[in-house]
């Protein structure tokens, strides 16, 4: 996950109180499923440049001696300005799998069904996965969890619909150029 | 587990004029009891000729079909007709409800013509409907429902009895992403509890209800997934 995505939504757990370091991890885990486990050091350090851009402030210790940070005025503006905003195509992380197909396309001697078969196997696989998971959801009790499952397996499917699109063409495009050898080879070879 | 349905070297050929079409290939598969299938492929590459195949609708020109063990090609056209009525649950893309009975009526048929008493095999059918959600449409003939409720009338049918077997095709074309998850639901059960399930769908997403998926072109397997693992473990892998 994104550097920025952590600070957001580590930030959007103080909404409904002051929080001290370690608490942030096991709130994040149990809003987000589990899905992105977070080490402390990421924690700590999200939390101290939270706190230098004055998003978050410390507001004394608790009865164990941690320190407990608030959310500040300014936090709270910015964390309203990240909900409305929509996530932009150049924030999303690059695809290795877009790459790899890019390359597989202009690529000599790679075969891109098969690059595109071994991929849908797996895709479908993990699909299966999340459906089941999902299925065992509790909908009153699980309803980030389900959310973000959801996130995955329509991210999933657009991901295999994309890899059935990129194997018909493919697949025509052989076709095209199978009948067009057929027709005049000389031409199409030379 | 035992296969309830098994394709060994099926192949299918439709001809017109000097045209063919090799609609399956030398396919080979096989659905085990408690087992749900998804069957994936562009249009025209053979999903619905499986079905057809697997169901007895439809003959193998060559290969062997089997259903719990018996090979279809051997079974004459009465004993075809009991086996797809009392094991095998079909659900059509075009739905096949009869037009002059109400809902309850179109799902009742088949436990009657089984020998059921009409008392009995109403009331598996209002719980067949129920299952889908459409229990209060019983009364209804199928021109007074929507292309959805017909559609799950036509699941509840499938799924009425002890149905060994239940072939859907795209049961979900009709409907909305939450009442297909109710279909599902059924389906899933239907496996859990033992049935064989293939289903032939064109959505990723719901092909994750099954088992495994299997990929068709052109009449050939491309490629297919294996059974499932233990889900609790995909978190930690990824």
């Amino acid at each position: 996950m994104q550097k920025s995505a952590v600070r957001w939504g580590l930030l959007a757990l103080f909404v409904d109180g002051p929080k001290y370091g370690y608490q942030l991890r096991t709130e994040f885990d149990a809003r987000t499923g589990g899905a992105w486990a977070l080490n402390v050091g990421q924690i700590y350090t999200t939390l101290e440049r939270l706190d230098r851009d004055g998003f978050v402030s410390a507001n004394g210790s608790n009865s164990e001696g941690r320190t407990v940070y608030e959310i500040t005025g300014a936090g709270r503006a910015a964390l309203t300005d990240w909900f409305a905003s929509p996530v932009r195509d150049a924030d999303r992380p690059r695809s290795e799998l877009a790459i790899k197909l890019a390359m597989a396309a202009t690529t000599a001697g790679v075969d891109i069904p098969t690059v595109v078969q071994a991929q849908r196997t797996e895709s479908m696989r993990q699909m299966r996965d999340y459906v089941d998971l999902r299925r065992r959801a509790d909908p009153d009790r699980d309803v980030a969890w389900m959310l973000l499952l959801d996130h995955m397996i329509f991210g999933l499917e657009a991901e295999i619909r994309w890899l059935d699109h990129i194997e018909a063409t493919s697949l025509r495009r052989r076709r095209v150029v199978q009948q067009a050898e057929a027709v005049a080879p000389e031409r199409v070879t030379s | 587990m035992t296969a309830v349905l098994r394709f060994d070297n099926v192949t299918r050929v439709y001809r017109s004029g000097d045209d063919s079409v090799r609609a399956l290939d030398a396919v080979s598969f096989e659905v085990r009891t408690g087992e749900m299938l998804a069957v994936m492929g562009p249009s025209g590459s053979g999903k619905s000729t499986l079905l057809a195949i697997a169901g007895g609708l439809d003959t193998a020109d060559t290969g062997t079909v089997e259903v719990e063990g018996t090979a279809l090609r051997g079974l004459g056209p009465t004993a075809l007709a009991c086996l797809r009525r009392d094991r095998i649950g079909y659900v059509f893309q075009d739905f096949n409800l009869i037009g002059d009975l109400t809902a309850a009526e179109n799902v009742a048929l088949p436990r009657e013509l089984a020998g059921v008493g009409a008392r009995s095999a109403r009331r598996a059918a209002i719980s067949a409907l129920e299952e889908v959600g459409v229990a209060a449409l019983g009364r209804r003939f199928p021109e007074q429902l929507s292309g959805g409720q017909r559609q799950r009338v036509a699941i509840a049918r499938a799924l009425i009895g002890e149905r060994r077997l239940i072939l859907a095709d795209e049961p979900t074309g009709a409907l909305d992403s939450l009442t297909s998850e109710v279909v599902l639901e059924a389906l899933r059960s239907r496996a859990d509890a033992g049935a064989a399930v293939v289903l032939v769908t064109h959505e990723p997403r719901y092909a994750g209800w099954a088992d495994r998926t299997m990929f068709l072109r052109d009449g050939r397997i491309v490629d297919a997934t294996t059974p499932r693992e233990r889900p609790e473990q995909i978190l930690e892998t990824r």
